[in-house]
């Protein structure tokens, strides 16, 4: 619905929800409610495009990267990942499809091997997967990733541990770039990183993004720099999508109350422009997934909640070209 | 009036395998009753190693403060006695950090942390100190503060733990808190209300504070007076309106310069400052940003340039091009406009 006539887009989410059971008991163990940590979502990703996925932490980012890439059975809704739904596919059929979307996370140090060399490490899935049985080709291939990545091929005998932060999320990103793959999910793979050394690897990403045509999910906390890498954002809150947009059009003309309380609660750096911001803190704390408020969920919170919104949870309405919105106070 | 915390040049050091880390190498600043002032640098910088410092927390082995004074209300903190020490901590001087979870104790209801630091620094009676406690929690904006004094910090969320935290900072009315990289761990509309709270409250109470941050966002709001740490020392310092609008150490240009701001329309490219940061435990006599620095030149590898006043007073750099770095930037602006 979003996407240039005629291109179908790479990644489309229908009502996608997953629901964790939680259970009582050691014995028999029984079923006592759910945690609703995605909760019935839809977007689309065009080919090329990066969409940024935002929120608070536990709102349920990671959760639909995790679906997607089929690291969960989602307990509802569909996936359609070029065409297909892959949502129900058993593990063995999904070979194929783990080759075309990779991952990169937040912390390198924890999702890399600390006994293996950074070149074994890139070379591992290569390997495993036969894409390059000669030795020799796979030790050029994994110098040729370290230095489009930014890093010195030298690199390749050193250990993780010998590395600083900023290294270690490169050599992430050649790991992830060894499947040669289209689609990749990106979750928090800057927010560990300070901010000089963030900007080279937003600059790597979007690169990488142009020189390999590459699709990007990229999950964040951090907004200012969604607002920089994303064309175009969704903001989650308990499970859903509140709002949706291209990333300037989200940003500077935000209309859910809770985007605009979101935004504003982030200090810009520039003292000029704080001391001239009104400031309007969202009052109280997320509740939690596992009674989320009825109808829309930001009701408590919300300075405009009026009583049907305790009633009927808002969908998703298109308020402007493109943008997104769901609140049925929005006019 | 004298300064409330006056640091002079302070040197700490850790002795470590693969050499000594130069974590504070010289640093020298001081705070006014009341004021705000942050310390802002990048992870590694020794911003937490220089609040440690002053509190005289630095753990020995493998840590040293090697030399400097640290004049706090007129004494010498590094001359006191550990049972004076003991007594500044916690009522002269109040504490809070990124992780409430590690400085609370866990098997502590939250009313016996806070009675506990007033029985212990004020002697208050226990009856005295529970009737303050809950004065304490409902001044954070904790609601139902009788039932809360009885949880433990488990049972709170990563924001209301913080707010616990300001409480027990603030409990025996003191001159200063120190709140290392207090909002780090916490989502941003949480991190916004803890803020606004130890402004109001710090305000309120005439409490001087030092913010210390690697997030430029929240110095621009909240500091009036800025210390940008590299390597171990401040490499310039001055009102944050200077520091942000007449940046003159190459460091500080470049720093924010390469924040995306949220306030700004998407760029192709943000401009990072290229290179890393350099290995503490080989510091040589030269500027430790020169390898990564667009205005180094020969003298910069041979001498280390002193935080001098440049511009308005206050307004102090240590960088031996600073003339240079405000010329470029209004060439800049120039050829921009
Ligand atoms: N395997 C799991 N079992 C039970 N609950 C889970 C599981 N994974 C995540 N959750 C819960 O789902 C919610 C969303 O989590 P997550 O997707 O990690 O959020 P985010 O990435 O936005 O911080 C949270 O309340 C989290 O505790
Ligand atoms: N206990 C310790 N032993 C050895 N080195 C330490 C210790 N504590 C801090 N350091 C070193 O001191 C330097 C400054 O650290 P720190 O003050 O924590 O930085 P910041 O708070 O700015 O991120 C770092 O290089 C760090 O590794
Ligand atoms: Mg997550
Ligand atoms: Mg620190």
């Amino acid at each position: 619905m979003r996407d240039q006539p005629g291109t179908a887009p790479l990644l489309e989410v229908r009502g996608l929800a997953m629901h964790f059971p939680i259970t009582e008991g050691m014995v028999v163990s029984r079923k006592v409610g759910d945690v609703k940590a995605v909760d019935g979502i839809d977007f689309s990703i065009a080919r090329g495009e990066t969409l940024g996925l935002v929120g608070e932490s536990g709102c349920g980012k990671t959760t639909t990267g995790r679906c997607i890439l089929r690291l969960e059975k989602p307990t509802q809704g569909q996936i359609l990942y070029d065409g297909k739904d892959i949502s129900r596919l058993p593990q063995k059929e999904l070979v194929g499809l783990r080759r075309r979307m990779q991952v990169i996370f937040q912390d390198p140090y924890s999702s890399l091997n600390p006994r293996m060399k950074v070149g074994d490490i890139i070379a591992e899935p290569i390997r495993v997967h036969g894409l390059e049985p000669d030795p020799r080709r796979r030790r050029d291939k994994v110098r040729d990733l370290l230095s489009v990545c930014g890093l010195d091929p030298k690199f390749a005998d050193r250990y993780p541990h010998e590395m600083s932060g900023g290294q270690r999320q490169r050599v992430g990103i050649a790991r992830a770039l060894a499947m040669d793959p289209e689609f990749i999910v990106c979750d928090e793979a800057v927010s560990a990183l300070d901010v000089s050394i963030q900007a080279q690897v937003v600059n790597l990403l979007e690169d990488l993004r142009e020189r390999y045509h590459l699709t990007y999910l990229f999950i964040a906390h951090d907004l200012s720099v969604v607002r920089h890498l994303c064309q175009r954002v969704a903001v989650m809150y308990l499970g859903r999508i509140v709002e949706m947009a291209e990333s300037d059009e989200l940003f500077d003309n935000p209309m859910h109350p809770y985007t605009q309380a979101l935004l504003s609660a982030v200090p810009v750096p520039d003292p000029r422009v704080e001391a001239g911001r009104q400031f309007r803190p969202a009052r109280g704390e997320i509740p939690s997934p596992i009674n989320p408020p009825s109808g829309c969920v930001f009701h408590p919170r919300c300075p405009m909640a009026v009583d049907n919104c305790r009633k009927a949870r808002p969908t998703l309405r298109e308020m402007r070209p493109g943008h997104w919105v769901a609140c049925s106070e929005v006019k | 009036m004298p300064p409330l915390l006056e640091v002079r040049d302070l040197h700490t050091e850790f002795r470590t395998g693969a050499g000594v880390v130069r974590a504070v190498d010289g640093i020298s600043y001081t705070v006014d009753p009341g004021e705000t002032v942050a310390i802002v640098g990048e992870s590694g910088s020794g911003k937490s190693v220089e609040a440690l410092s002053i509190m005289r927390l630095i753990p020995n082995p493998p840590g040293r403060i090697v030399s400097g004074e640290v004049l706090f209300d007129g004494r010498d903190l590094r001359k006191l006695p550990e049972e004076e020490m003991r007594a500044v901590r916690g009522r002269d001087i109040g504490m809070v950090f990124q992780e409430p979870m590690t400085s609370l104790n866990p098997v502590l209801t939250i009313g016996r942390q806070i009675t506990e630091t007033l029985e212990q620094h004020q002697g208050a009676t226990r009856e005295d100190a529970e009737k303050r406690a809950i004065e304490l929690l409902e001044m954070v904006g904790i609601a139902d503060s009788r039932r809360r004094l009885r949880q433990y910090p488990h049972q709170l969320s990563g924001g209301m733990r913080q707010r616990v935290m300001i409480a027990v900072a603030l409990a025996c009315n003191p001159k200063l808190i120190i709140a290392d990289e207090p909002t780090t761990a916490l989502d941003v509309t949480i991190q916004a209300q803890i803020l606004e709270l130890m402004k109001s409250l710090t305000q309120r109470l005439g409490v001087a504070q030092i913010i210390i941050t690697h997030n430029l966002g929240v110095v621009a709001r909240y500091a009036s007076r800025v210390n940008v740490m590299y390597a171990g020392r401040i490499v310039e310092a001055g009102t944050a309106e200077a520091i942000y609008h007449d940046p003159r150490h190459p460091y500080t240009v470049a720093l924010l310069k390469s924040v995306p701001r949220l306030d700004q329309p998407r760029r192709a490219r943000l401009d990072p400052v290229e290179g890393s940061p350099p290995d503490l435990t080989k510091l040589d006599g030269g500027c430790a940003f020169r390898p990564r620095c667009r205005f180094a030149v020969d003298k910069c590898a041979t001498a280390y340039p002193r935080l001098e006043t440049v511009g308005e007073p206050g307004h102090l750099a240590a960088c031996f091009r600073s003339g240079e770095v405000a010329a470029a930037r209004e060439n800049t602006r120039e050829s921009a406009a």
